[in-house]
């Protein structure tokens, strides 16, 4: 069986499953963030009457528009945390703690083989750290919340072989838009992908980065199974190895497709507008100005992505018609970015930096973009209007070209400004 | 009736810009922006019954449920797409907003053609041609039936009690 097979199977309680078939799952956490109030919302009198499923579903993370940027805005987050404190949930971070996906990896609620359902669609990032993980609407997590069980169609695999070890200056991130760019934004549709060969090399923000963007290629969950590199990132955040059974897909399992990548011939990527698929090389558009970078963001936000950008801009000076915001992806990760410099160097280059959440990926505040402008930004999604007017341009890339490029002005391939 | 055509990965921006979606969830005040970036006639025009045709990829992007709640409470009686993204899809079944994944009824539509679809069969007719499509599990009809998810749950919880 693949990985989705038998994670599927265990929390149905069947001894196989197999593509296409149906199953109901008790997930182990449920996530909701802003539209939190939203979902309550349509099921007031079920909640007073049945109450939630479990008190250790629901998972609340306050963070797309953070801290609030209008009075509705304020006043949703109010509704929220009255809900929080009426029926006492467990799971809840408010405003300023992080972005949704990091603070459920951070906060160790996403563990190996564990299913998490996520009214996000880049709730599919877990898998990183080998959890099975899938985005779902608003209307599914309320049902969610009171019955604590959903189905899922047992999906069709895509195994993924990586081969040899990224180049200096080529990140997961370009690995991830090469890949997307060769299978199509509609290339993993309803699929799970598993990421198989050498990995050992990707650290585990580089596999969030990965598993982060599967579904931007259309899959249901990606995933990278369990090693040391998992490990030692969970006991760094205070797992014990017997919290959690890794499952691995095995050896004789069916794919749907089998794709093979050289890690050693990525190079750095672009995504152009408006598909995440619109996928170049990134000195193939080298004379492309930007008015905006934005390093950060779940996909970009973690410590090492800062790290790569704060090196990089070390020492000089953000080009004059370029703004750099950045994006810490959590609070923990803005406290370790400041006591190692990193904050301090950023900002000395020229870069403003922004409270931890989403505001200017969807365009809801900071950093909204006006007609005719230009964004070079570390996000996962580059559609029309996304980040402000619908007469502005994204264009996504890892962190380090998108340092390079705000220190040049207009989009540059990050070797060639590296020492 | 009229039939809307677009074309492939058409995404939830398109279909309801993100900067929205936390502050218009009832679909009073989803209608203005419905597919605003993609088609500003569109909400101004569109009318019970009417139909979607599209490419590939059809509402791929973000989980919001707007644009299947927006499309729902308009009247679009089906969107027939050459494919869909999944959380899309199962946004639709939990609506009861009907979906239909057929390339080929997509390729034979040329403007003009009269539109029949008869979901019970699972039939549709483009212009003098019939396609097929397959009919979903029980276990989906189920939601189907009882009008979309959430009166599907109602009344199961009924029932537990």
């Amino acid at each position: 069986m693949t990985f989705a097979e038998k994670v599927l199977a265990s929390y149905a309680g069947e001894k196989e499953t197999a593509p296409g078939q149906i199953v109901t799952v008790h997930p182990d956490h449920l996530l909701t963030h802003d539209n939190t109030a939203a979902i309550i919302q349509k099921i007031p009198d079920e909640l007073q009457q049945y109450g939630i499923a479990s008190l250790d579903l629901p998972v609340i993370v306050i963070d797309h528009v953070v801290p609030a940027a209008s009075e509705k805005t304020a006043l949703n987050h109010k509704n929220i945390r009255e809900f929080v404190n009426k029926h006492d949930i467990k799971h809840f971070y408010d405003v300023g703690e992080g972005i949704c996906h990091q603070v459920v990896v951070e906060k160790g609620l996403a563990l190996p083989g564990k299913i998490l359902l996520g009214s996000d669609s880049h709730t599919c990032s877990y898998g990183g750290v080998g959890a099975f993980s899938s985005g779902i609407d608003r209307t599914e997590a309320a049902a969610l919340m009171l019955t604590g069980q959903t189905w899922l169609k047992v999906p069709q695999s895509i195994k993924i072989t990586l081969e040899n070890t990224l180049p200096a200056g080529v990140s997961a991130k370009d690995l991830i838009l090469h890949i997307i760019g060769d299978i199509s934004a509609s290339g993993a549709t309803y699929c799970s992908v598993e990421y198989h060969g050498s990995v050992d090399k990707l650290s585990v923000d580089d596999r969030f980065t990965i598993a982060n963007m599967g579904v931007e290629m259309g899959a249901k969950n990606s995933v990278f199974f369990v090693d040391d590199v998992t490990n030692r990132y969970l006991s760094s955040i205070g797992i014990k190895e017997n919290a959690y059974s890794p499952v691995y897909a095995d050896e004789d399992a069916t794919y749907d497709q089998k794709l093979n990548y050289d890690l050693s011939k990525v190079v750095p990527m672009i995504a152009k507008p408006h598909t995440v698929d619109n996928t170049t090389t990134a000195q193939s558009v080298q004379d492309i100005d930007i008015q905006q970078c934005l390093i950060g963001t779940c996909t970009n936000g973690r410590l090492s992505d800062l790290n790569v950008a704060a090196d990089i801009v070390k020492g000089k000076t953000v080009d004059a018609n370029v703004r750099l915001l950045i994006l810490p992806a959590s609070r923990t990760i803005l406290k370790e970015a400041l006591n190692r410099g990193i904050i301090q160097t950023l900002v000395d280059a020229g870069a403003m930096i922004l409270p931890p959440g989403c505001g200017p990926c969807l365009g809801a505040h900071q950093g909204v973009l006006s007609p005719g402008e230009r964004c070079l930004s570390t996000a996962n999604r580059n559609f029309k209007g996304r980040m402000g007017s619908k007469d502005a341009e994204i264009y996504l890339a890892s962190p380090a070209t998108v340092a390079a490029s705000a220190l040049m002005g207009h989009i540059t391939d990050p070797r060639e400004v590296m020492n | 009736m009229t039939v809307w055509k677009y074309g492939d990965d058409i995404n939830t921006d398109m279909l309801f810009p993100g900067k929205y979606t936390y502050t218009c969830s009832t679909p009073e005040e989803i209608k203005p922006h419905l597919l605003e970036d993609l088609d500003a006639s569109f909400a101004e025009n569109v009318k019970e019954g009417d139909i979607i045709f599209a490419g590939k990829n059809f509402g791929c992007g973000s989980s919001r449920e707007q644009p299947v709640v927006g499309l729902k409470s308009v009247g679009i009686k089906a969107v027939i797409a050459k494919s869909f993204a999944r959380i899309f899809y199962r946004a639709a079944i939990n609506q009861g907003l009907l979906l239909i994944e057929s390339a080929e009824a997509v390729n034979a539509y040329s403007k003009g053609d009269k539109v029949i679809i008869d979901a019970d069969k699972g039939i549709i007719i483009v212009g003098d041609e019939t396609f097929h499509f397959p009919q979903l599990p029980p276990e989906i009809i189920a939601i189907q039936q009882a009008g979309g998810l959430l009166p599907y749950v109602r009344k199961t919880l009924k029932k537990q009690k």
